[in-house]
C-alpha cells in the first residue's frame, strides 16, 4: 500500500485578522471590534486556552477611510502593498494609504521577512453576489488550501445570502464571516496541535482577464448595464454566446471569447473605476497533500538549513 | 360614506422635469437622465415640456451621495434665502439655483411636476414618495401608474409627518413625486431597476399627456404608507452602533412588524425585539446612506387615501 507522503510545515505562531481595509465594507469592520471587544474581556482566559501556541492580532486597516464610511481617503489601501509602494520615502505629498500600507508593514511584516505574521486574514465584502469566497495568491500554499477545504461547507451554504452594499452591514452576511473566521482560527489551532490533515482534491477558480462595460468614447460613461441573466450568476459558467451586457437601448451584447469561464465580481461597485464589469476564471482541480505541523526538532533542522543557505 | 366628490379643476401640466443624481452614487437616475439629455425622444408627450436634469453634477462626478451635504435635504426656506457667498456649503448653492431654474418653490411660476429618480440599498420594490395627502394630481398619477404597472407592485410612501418631512429637491415643483427603487448597492447600476423605474416614468408621463387633453380621472382610492416615526439602530455609549437589522426583518420592506417581533441583532448574536405598541410597517430597512442619519429604518402605518375625480382647468 503507497503511504502518502506528509507535508511537514512550520508552526502558525502569529495570526492576524484584518478589517476595514476598505473603509465601507463594514461586516470586517464589525466584527473586528466585536473580536476585540471579546478579547477585552477574556484576555486572561484566552491565554490559559491557547497556551502560547498561537497569538492572534486584531487590525483595523483604514480607520480613516472607516471614520468617513469611505473605501479609501486617498488610494486603495489594498493595491498599496507593492514592493515599490512599500519601500519609497514618505513625504508630506505621500498618500495616506501608502503611509498607512508602510505601518502594517512595519506591524504586520516586513513583507518578505523571517518576522512577518505567518498568516494574515484579511476581511472584505463585495456588491457581487460571491457568498463566502476565499482568495488567495499561489496554489501550492498548502496552508491557504487546507483552510480552504475546512471552510468548503460554510462556502456551500453561504451562497445563498447574496451581497451586502458598501455602507450597510447585513446580518446573514456578518454572520458567515463571523463563522468563516472562528473555523479558520479553530483549523489552525487543531494544526499547531499536530492533527494530520489528509490531502485530496480541490476546487480553485484561477483569473485569466476581466472585461469593461462598453463606454462612450467622448464621456466615457458606461453604455450598458450587466445583462439581467448574468447578473448575480457569479461562478456560474459563461458560454461563448451567452449574455453579457445589456445596452440602454435594449440591445443584447453576448460574451465572444472561445472559451468557457467562470464570472465572478460581477457587478462590484467599486470596480467601475478600475474599469472591471466582472471577472473570468477557470475552474482547476488541483491536488493538495497531507500536511502537519513540524516537530521542533524538524523546525530546529529547518531553521539551521535557512541559515546556512543564507551563509552561502 | 360620502357621495359625490365634485371634479376639481388642475391646472396642465405643461413643465415637467426629471431630476437625477440629487444623490450621486444613485446610479439609476444618473443614467436615465444622461441617456435622455443625449435623445430625449423616449420621454417626449405632445403638449408637455419635459426636462431633464442632472441635479448634483459635482457628487456624480464622485460618486457619492453628496460633496458638503445632502442636497434632498437642502431646500429649507432658510437656505433657500441665505445670501448667496463663498462660504455657503456646495449643495446649498446648488439648491438655489435649481429653485431659480425649476421653481421659486410656492410661487406660480414654479415647474408643474418635478420626478426625482433615487436607489435605496432596501428592499423596497418600486416605491412613489408623496408629501401631501392632498394633492389630487397626484394621486390619480400614482393610481394610474400602479394600475398600468399591475400585477407588478408599485407601493406609495407618505411623508407628511410635521417633524419627519424634509426638504426635497422635487418640492421646488406644484406637483413633487419622488421615485425610490431598490435594492440597488450605492454605485452600482443593475438592469432590472433600471428599467423598473424607466417603465414607472413611462406611465406617468403618459398620464400627464392623457390629462393634458383633457381625459377626466373618477374618484379613486390609492392606499398608502404613512411616515409616523424614525427607528435607530441601538448604540453605545460611543454612539457606535451595537447590533444589525435582525435576519427576520431584513428585506421585509413593507411587511407588518407586530411587537415582540425580532428587530435587531448584536454582534454577539442576542435578539432585541420591537417593543411598540401596535403593528408598523418598516421600510427604508437598513439603507446605507441613513446609518449617518440615525436611522436603521422608518416605521410607517397603513392608510387609504381618497382621491377627487380630477380634469385640467
Amino acid at each position: 500500500m503507497e503511504v502518502e507522503e506528509v507535508e511537514r510545515l512550520p508552526r502558525l505562531s502569529r495570526v492576524a485578522v484584518c478589517g476595514g481595509t476598505h473603509g465601507n465594507e463594514l461586516s470586517g469592520v464589525y466584527l473586528v471590534r466585536e473580536l476585540l471587544k471579546v478579547k477585552k474581556k477574556k484576555k486572561k482566559e484566552e491565554e490559559d486556552e491557547d497556551g502560547g501556541a498561537m497569538s492572534v492580532l486584531l487590525v483595523l486597516s483604514n480607520p480613516r477611510a472607516m471614520q468617513q464610511c469611505l473605501r479609501y481617503i486617498d488610494t486603495d489601501l489594498n493595491r498599496c502593498f507593492t514592493h515599490a509602494c512599500l519601500i519609497g520615502p514618505t513625504l508630506d505629498k505621500t498618500p495616506y494609504e501608502m503611509r498607512r500600507a508602510r505601518e502594517l508593514n512595519a506591524m504586520l511584516g516586513p513583507k518578505g521577512s523571517a518576522g512577518a505574521m505567518d498568516l494574515i486574514c484579511d476581511l472584505h465584502n463585495t456588491t457581487a453576489n460571491m457568498g463566502l469566497s476565499l482568495i488567495t495568491y499561489s496554489d501550492h500554499d498548502w496552508i491557504c488550501m487546507h483552510i480552504f477545504r475546512h471552510l468548503q461547507f460554510i462556502i456551500y451554504t453561504s451562497m445563498e445570502v447574496g451581497p451586502q452594499p458598501h455602507g450597510v452591514v447585513r446580518s446573514n452576511i456578518y454572520t458567515t464571516m463571523k463563522s468563516g473566521v472562528q473555523y479558520m482560527l479553530d483549523w489552525v489551532h487543531f494544526f499547531n496541535s499536530g492533527v494530520i490533515f489528509d490531502g485530496g482534491f480541490m476546487d480553485v477558480f484561477t483569473v485569466v482577464k476581466h472585461i469593461d462595460y462598453p463606454r462612450d468614447g467622448e464621456t466615457h460613461n458606461i453604455t450598458a448595464a450587466i445583462h439581467p441573466q448574468l447578473q448575480d450568476r457569479d461562478f456560474c459558467l459563461l458560454r461563448p454566446g451567452d449574455p453579457l451586457f445589456q445596452t440602454f437601448s435594449g440591445e443584447t451584447l453576448r460574451y465572444t471569447g472561445s472559451e468557457p469561464l467562470y464570472p465572478f465580481f460581477i457587478n462590484e461597485s467599486a470596480y467601475y473605476e478600475k474599469g472591471i464589469a466582472l471577472c473570468l476564471a477557470r475552474k482547476r482541480r488541483v491536488k493538495i497533500p497531507s500536511v502537519r505541523v513540524q516537530t521542533e526538532e524538524e523546525e530546529r533542522q529547518n531553521e539551521q538549513r535557512y541559515t546556512s543557505e543564507e551563509e552561502e | 360614506m360620502s357621495s359625490f366628490s365634485s371634479c376639481q379643476s388642475v391646472r396642465e401640466a405643461r413643465r415637467v422635469a426629471i431630476f437625477g443624481g440629487t444623490h450621486g452614487n444613485e446610479l439609476s437616475g444618473v443614467t436615465l437622465v444622461h441617456l435622455w439629455m443625449k435623445n430625449g425622444t423616449e420621454i417626449q408627450r405632445r403638449g408637455v415640456e419635459t426636462r431633464p436634469f442632472i441635479t448634483n453634477p459635482r457628487a456624480v462626478e464622485k460618486c457619492s451621495r453628496y460633496v458638503d451635504t445632502d442636497l434632498n435635504r437642502a431646500f429649507t426656506p432658510e437656505n433657500l434665502s441665505a445670501p448667496a457667498d463663498g462660504q455657503l456649503p456646495y449643495e446649498v448653492l446648488r439648491a438655489q439655483e435649481i429653485n431659480r431654474m425649476f421653481g421659486p418653490k410656492g410661487s406660480p411660476d414654479a415647474y408643474d411636476v418635478i420626478f426625482d429618480l433615487h436607489n435605496t440599498t432596501s428592499n423596497m420594490g418600486c416605491t412613489l414618495i408623496l408629501e401631501s395627502s392632498k394633492d389630487h394630481f397626484n394621486l390619480q398619477m400614482i393610481n394610474y401608474i400602479q394600475k398600468a404597472l399591475a400585477p407588478a407592485s408599485c407601493l406609495v410612501l407618505l411623508n407628511e409627518h410635521p417633524l419627519l418631512k424634509y426638504s426635497t429637491a422635487r418640492s421646488v415643483a406644484k406637483h413633487p413625486v419622488g421615485l425610490e427603487v431598490g435594492p440597488q448597492p450605492q454605485g452600482v447600476l443593475r438592469s432590472n431597476i433600471f428599467e423598473s423605474m424607466r417603465e414607472i416614468l413611462k406611465h406617468a408621463l403618459d398620464f400627464i399627456e392623457l390629462f393634458n387633453e383633457g381625459v377626466e380621472f373618477p374618484p379613486c382610492s390609492v392606499p398608502v404608507f404613512r411616515v409616523s416615526e424614525r427607528v435607530d439602530y441601538p448604540r453605545d455609549a460611543n454612539g457606535n452602533i451595537m447590533a444589525m437589522v435582525h435576519p427576520n426583518l431584513q428585506d421585509c420592506d413593507w411587511e407588518p412588524l407586530n411587537p415582540g417581533d425580532p428587530m435587531f441583532q448584536t454582534f454577539d448574536g442576542k435578539t432585541i425585539r420591537y417593543q411598540g405598541s401596535g403593528t408598523i410597517y418598516p421600510t427604508f430597512i437598513n439603507e446605507a446612506a441613513y446609518y449617518e442619519k440615525q436611522q436603521a429604518f422608518v416605521a410607517t402605518r397603513r392608510e387609504t387615501l381618497s382621491a377627487n375625480a380630477v380634469r385640467k382647468a
